[in-house]
């Protein structure tokens, strides 16, 4: 019986799918093709595998998540990350926000901004800069997206060039996506190796 | 294509980007995947129990939903038969996709509420696991490209 997470952490659980994922023994061969794409080819993970029901979309989502995460140039890595966690935070997707809260602690070689965001949700008390990308990206991921000019100047007065909103724009949206596939296909589990 | 040809820059108005928007070029990968990821939900090959004419119609639904209306026009040229079901008033009883239509709203301006309930509900009515998925795919495709389009029309100094 799976143990059901319901409170944000820091501390990257599973993921048990709501729908039967594609089981490798039946899958097509546009569904095999589409599955050497994704980041792990060693263990194809029952989240690949439930989206490999919508191959077409599986197979341009990989690089398209890649792109707007690791591409070089524009906002930095751990500043993307942030991003997603605001949006993850926002959508309430546990597994994703703290998938990139690990993440952004592991950047930073800090856990300072994750540990405020844990303790006190959006309303964290964090650096400037990173104050200005969290309340935009939070704005953005709401519905509608709630985002101004007023919040692009915060963003420019916080130091962040074009190049960099761009950057930050892109993340945040992304996790519009990824929350909505995490969040709504499954739910966050207690990782089976985990004894505590 | 060429990426000011893409939807994602042409809703959002952006039409001249060598010129003004230099710092779309860096990225222009990203926009060049995205309009592949649409077509990909909006126009695939194998599109299970929901069409293309449908996917359309549910998309410019998402984007009124959210406000935009210069998205939605984007899609519900290709609404066809389905055109009524853009307006967010219209429950898709009459086209037996009430249950669809709730699903798809509740994502789209409610993802945070979402339960497992919710896709059992869906299983109950008779939607199988794939079209679950493809349903999924597609709103969230819709979150992030009318996200990216609010973001880009802030760069752009767009006025609304």
């Amino acid at each position: 019986m799976s143990e059901f997470i319901k409170t944000f952490t820091r501390e990257v659980p599973d993921w048990k799918p709501r729908v039967k994922p594609v089981s490798l023994d039946e899958a097509t061969e546009a569904q095999l093709d589409a599955l050497k794409i994704t980041p792990s080819n060693t263990k194809v993970s029952d989240y690949v595998l439930t989206l490999a029901h919508d191959v077409e979309s599986l197979k341009v989502r990989s690089p398209l998540f890649n792109a707007i995460m690791y591409d070089k140039g524009g906002l930095k890595r751990s500043e993307r990350e942030l991003g997603a966690i605001a949006a993850s935070l926002l959508n309430s997707c546990i597994y994703c926000n703290a998938v990139h809260m690990s993440r952004h602690a592991q950047l930073e070689k800090d856990t300072s901004v994750t540990d405020s965001i844990l303790a006190d949700g959006e309303n964290a008390k964090l650096p400037d800069r990173d104050a200005a990308i969290f309340q935009f990206s939070l704005k953005l991921s709401s519905c509608p997206p709630d985002v101004s000019n007023e919040d692009l100047i915060d963003l420019e007065e916080a130091g962040l060039k074009q190049d960099e909103v761009l950057d930050l724009v892109l993340s945040t949206a992304l996790f519009g996506w990824a929350n909505r596939l995490m969040h709504i296909l499954g739910d966050p589990v207690k990782p089976k190796n985990d004894n505590n | 294509m060429d990426i000011v040809d893409t939807t994602t820059l042409k809703a959002a108005g952006i039409d001249d980007y060598l010129s003004v928007n230099s710092f779309l070029q860096k990225r222009e990968n990203i926009f060049d995947l995205t309009q592949k990821a649409q077509e990909a939900v909006l126009c695939p090959k194998d599109y299970g129990a929901y069409n293309h004419e449908l996917r359309h119609a549910i998309a410019a639904r998402i984007c009124l939903l959210n406000d935009d209306q210069i998205t939605a026009d984007h899609y519900s040229f290709n609404a066809g038969t389905y055109r009524a079901l853009i307006d967010p008033g219209n429950t898709g009883h009459d086209f037996d996709l009430g249950h669809v239509l709730n699903f798809i709203d509740k994502v789209a301006t409610r993802p945070r509420d979402v339960t497992k309930e919710d896709i059992k509900t869906l299983q109950k009515a008779g939607v199988k696991d794939p079209d679950i998925v493809r349903l999924a795919e597609l709103n969230s495709f819709m979150a992030y490209q009318i996200r990216l389009i609010a973001g880009l029309r802030l760069l752009k100094g767009f006025e609304s």
